[in-house]
């Protein structure tokens, strides 16, 4: 069948894969933290090692009807449904922004409920669709 | 099937062929684009930028698609030793680059508008960047080592690390908190995108693939005439 030398490079680059499968996937493991772009409120409520005074981001959706805006600057609540934070920040939100919708926020933990920042960004979701069924789905709700 | 990329069915391979692709290449493209720019709808939250996408998520299936093809070949490569393998895997590369680079590109012209910023370092943008990173790489690789059988081996070893990096591209929004959505199109559930946007998608697709099996075949077609000659200037 197979040639001697053949299958030995076989079992040597099979043993190779299966052991840098195996360190990646430890490295990103460990990595974890840094690896993910944000942290949810509920895994804010867990964290242990928590620092206020770094930068970090937190991200869910904008609760529904819990945007304040005033002249300078605007205050809402980002929820992931479980656990919330209140966020306050001056300064130009993106046009996606807006109630019910994924959000963003770059900026520093006061503490575990309250959150002061300086950047944010709007996460769009992975739904598509033209401005009628939107529209449709809303009445049928 | 795959008996036709056989070196000397290739080397028979005439012009017509690649004319009738290229034919239909313009034709796909040309509806695609009717479709996409004018007759699709815009979308309820990002409103037209929603039509970048058809460009978008085409070029980054076609990147990794290729990728994924470059690191089983040189797996196949180092163990069995067939050369026109990797004279397809070779041929293959510029395009994949190409592409990736058009969906780093378009994805950060709808991030603006949509998130609010050109880039971010979250799990799915950096490793797009990292799988154009091993493309340039890959490439850089068998333009500056001459020696073939060299150039052969140390691609290949970048070839199956880059390997890697695929699942982690294509899981990264689902693994980690990232700012990229995720995906619409899964192989287990109904597409999150509604049809009227996902048939110009699907068109777009099918066109920027015939786009690549062109200048596929040209290349590789080339490659494989340049080792006739260099086995019969040996001689």
């Amino acid at each position: 069948m197979l040639a001697k030398k053949v299958k030995s490079r076989m079992i040597f680059l099979i043993l190779l894969l299966l052991s840098t499968a195996a360190i990646i996937f430890f490295v990103l493991k460990t990595l974890e933290e840094n690896v993910v772009y944000f942290f949810s409120p509920t895994e804010i409520y867990h964290k242990l090692n928590i620092s206020f005074d770094e930068k970090i981001r937190i991200g869910g959706l904008v609760k529904e009807n819990s945007l304040i805006k005033s002249q300078k600057s605007i205050k809402f609540i980002i929820t992931d449904l479980k656990n919330e934070i209140i966020v306050t920040y001056n300064g130009l939100v993106p046009n996606l922004f807006s109630e019910g919708k994924g959000v963003i926020a770059e900026g520093q933990l006061k503490d575990r409920k309250y959150f002061v920042a300086d950047k944010i960004l709007a996460k769009h979701d992975e739904n598509y669709m033209p401005p009628e069924v939107s529209k449709a789905l809303e009445k049928s709700n | 099937m795959f008996k036709n990329f056989f070196p000397n069915k290739i080397l028979l391979l005439n012009n017509k062929l690649i004319n009738s692709l290229l034919i239909s290449m313009i034709l796909i493209v040309f509806v695609g684009l009717i479709y996409a720019l004018f007759l699709s709808p815009p979308d309820y939250v990002q409103g037209d930028s929603v039509r970048i996408m058809y460009v978008h998520v085409p070029s980054s299936f076609i990147a990794l698609g290729f990728f994924g093809f470059i690191g089983i070949a040189s797996i196949l490569n180092l163990i069995f030793k067939i050369k026109f393998v990797t004279l397809m895997a070779k041929s293959l590369a510029p395009i994949g680059c190409i592409f990736s680079l058009i969906s780093i590109v378009t994805g950060s012209l709808w991030g603006k508008p949509t998130w609010g910023i050109w880039w971010v370092w979250d799990a799915r943008l950096t490793s797009m960047a990292i799988l154009l990173l091993f493309y340039l790489v890959y490439i850089f690789i068998w333009k500056y080592v001459k020696n073939f059988e060299k150039a052969n081996k140390i691609s290949s070893v970048i070839g199956i690390i880059g390997l890697f990096n695929l699942p982690v591209i294509k899981y990264s929004v689902d693994w980690w908190n990232t700012l990229h959505q995720p995906s619409s199109i899964t192989l287990t559930s109904a597409p999150t995108i509604h049809y009227t946007m996902l048939v110009p998608l699907v068109i777009m697709f099918l066109g920027m693939v015939v786009y690549s099996l062109i200048i596929f075949l040209m290349r590789y077609k080339t490659e494989l005439m340049k080792l006739k000659l260099d086995k019969k200037n040996q001689k």
